[in-house]
């Protein structure tokens, strides 16, 4: 990645002032406020470049891709598969390893039912891997995203499989010291996550990558809050399968990708199926097409991968270490200044690796209150339970605000924040 | 007054603290009586309520919840409200409460009828608060045919 090498210099309040000019939405006011955008765990905005690539798309090259032989077919086909190998290049990884999915939910879906189709016997021998039954295990953790979660529950209901997890201590640490304890010759899959999108907390990924490797377990790994915040390679992270979503990365929606090892997307027997994924059909067969295609059923998603690509450029042209050690900073000062806050508290462990991403309560104020008193001074923030419902459980809480940064936020909107969310309880009169 | 304290009125406020109604109690032996829980997958907020009927006439509500301001002052206000009532009467006001909610702030409510119920008028500005405001109306509504 050409950006990472020449990122020795951190990234300037100037340079952030000049990226978030990219953002048009970012110049907007909200309820008379200029608007301080924190909640880009949830999605984040767009640079002009991405929608202005959509834009370009469909002024001069839309068609279906891999079908036809017009004109219009084979650029669309052209930039349908550049993107793929920008941005499997943006994660490290080679290009037929990126399957294009609607988002992270949907790969890792599609993990789970290509999974199960094994288990009934679809894909023979050679997707025995993938296999399971009455007697295997899948390790996730209770920190996961319920898109982390469901879809292995789902893939323990249906195969007979047991689920279990990696439990987290009182302040939402993994606790790591289980996990070669949890991961035994049963344990056919371990899946979690590199960043925590309600803690920002930073996976220690080795842990749970060797415990896997040990006993022969796959990994799928959720990228969903890392490979837009933090440099990310899949080869050397070595996990086996990666999950992100092309919309927290400055794309648009409807866009996301899963990484998969080559000769492990090449066994695997697909999930969706039907037109564009196959070489020969009689009334009783098909025959597929090795991966990436053969997870890419039906007409795709041109435009967005498109936008996706362009954004994944935008990105390494700033470096992603800039980026990640901007975010970082962001974070020591949202967590610092909340913390200071009398009646504040912030949820996640105090000396952890974390991106621009904390959770916080005002004692004695709800969630949902908190958010709208900061929405009215042109704040916004994530309220609720963030799709972690077990997290929060075990918190103790069944909801938190979080505040989440990108590479566009700038000290002042951290400082905004904190004023705002200082005068809270007073507002609440509590 | 601007929005937000359209929204969070000192009524509101002061209900979201007292909670009248909270926590749950027992029905008295021979009330007819419902319960409903409901919840709001949105932020997680739910409630708890049970109500008792004598015949046609409300005679009690009670409740249990977590959930934000809005939410937990509809639950208490509408706990004062409904001891006076009867079900047709409940019904008349659930309707009008529910058309002021769905107002966009664009209707002046009949205090006459919804009573401290008028100060919400202001969540209706709000679409993603509606459900807050609405969650003890509907629970009520649902633990009262069951009561039937
Ligand atoms: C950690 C994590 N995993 C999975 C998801 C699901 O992403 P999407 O809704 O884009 O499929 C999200 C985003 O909400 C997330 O933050």
């Amino acid at each position: 990645m050409t950006g990472q090498t020449e990122a020795a210099e951190a990234l300037t309040a100037n340079e952030v002032a000049r990226i978030k000019a990219d953002f048009e939405i970012l110049e907007h006011q909200v309820n008379g406020a200029d608007m301080v955008y924190l909640d880009s765990g949830a999605t984040s905005q767009k640079p002009r470049c991405v929608y202005e690539a959509e834009q370009h798309y469909y002024e001069n090259a839309n068609a279906a891709v891999h079908r036809g032989a017009h004109t219009l077919a084979v650029e669309a086909t052209d930039i349908f598969e550049q993107g793929r190998e920008t941005v499997a290049k943006f994660i490290g990884a080679k290009t037929n390893e990126l399957v294009w999915t609607s988002n992270a939910t949907e790969a890792l879906n599609l993990i789970s039912y290509s999974m199960s189709n094994a288990s009934l016997g679809r894909g023979g021998d050679a997707a025995a891997r993938f296999r399971l039954g009455p007697g295997d295990e899948i390790l996730t953790t209770e920190l996961e995203h319920h898109a982390n979660l469901i879809p292995w529950q789902e893939l323990a209901f249906r195969t007979g499989a047991t689920l279990r997890y990696v439990p987290i201590a009182e302040d939402g640490s993994l606790r790591y010291d289980l996990i070669d304890s949890l991961v035994t010759e049963r344990t056919k899959l371990v899946a979690f996550t590199h960043v925590s999108n309600v803690l920002g907390t930073i996976t220690d990924t080795r842990r749970f990558v060797d415990a896997a490797r040990r006993v022969g377990a796959l990994t799928v790994l959720d990228g969903c809050q890392s490979v837009p915040h933090l440099p990310v390679d899949v080869k050397a992270l070595d996990v086996d399968f990666m999950a992100f979503s092309g919309h927290k990365m400055l794309g648009p929606t409807g866009i996301g990708g899963l990484y998969g090892r080559e000769e492990l997307l090449n066994a695997m027997p697909p999930f969706l199926t039907g037109g564009s994924m196959i070489t020969v059909v009689d009334m009783e067969h098909a025959e597929y097409l090795p991966a990436p295609q053969r997870f890419e059923a039906g007409t795709q998603r041109i435009s967005q991968v498109h936008g996706l690509a362009t954004a994944a450029s935008y990105l390494d042209e700033i470096g992603m270490q800039r980026i990640a050690d901007w975010e970082e900073h962001l974070g020591a000062l949202l967590y610092e200044g909340l913390s200071a806050l009398e009646g504040v508290r912030v949820f996640g462990p105090v000396d952890a690796k974390r991106i621009g991403t904390v959770p916080f309560e005002v004692i004695g104020v709800h969630p949902h209150d908190v958010g709208q008193f900061l929405d009215s001074r042109g704040i916004a923030v994530r309220v609720g339970h963030h799709c972690a419902q077990p997290l929060h459980r075990a918190l103790g809480v069944t909801a938190t605000t979080r505040a989440s940064t990108y590479l566009y936020n700038t000290e002042d909107d951290v400082k905004a924040l904190i004023e705002a969310v200082a005068s809270v309880r007073e507002y609440f009169g509590v | 007054m601007n929005e937000l304290d359209q929204l969070y009125q000192q009524v509101i406020l002061d209900h979201s603290k007292r909670r009248i109604g909270s926590p749950l109690v027992e029905p008295e032996t021979g009330h007819r009586h419902g319960e409903s829980h409901q919840h709001n997958p949105i932020c997680g907020d739910q409630i708890r309520v049970r109500v008792e009927l004598e015949g046609e006439q409300f005679t009690a509500m009670s409740w249990e919840g977590d959930g934000c301001s809005i939410s937990m002052a509809s639950a208490s206000v509408l706990s004062e409200m409904l001891p006076e009532l009867t079900r047709e009467q409940f019904l008349d006001k659930l309707d009008l409460f529910r058309e002021m909610m769905r107002s966009k702030g664009t209707m002046t409510p009949d205090e006459e009828v919804l009573e401290d119920a008028v100060a919400f008028a202001g969540v209706s500005k709000f679409p993603a608060r509606v459900k807050c405001a609405m969650l003890a109306w509907v629970a009520a509504e649902v633990a009262m045919l069951e009561a039937a």
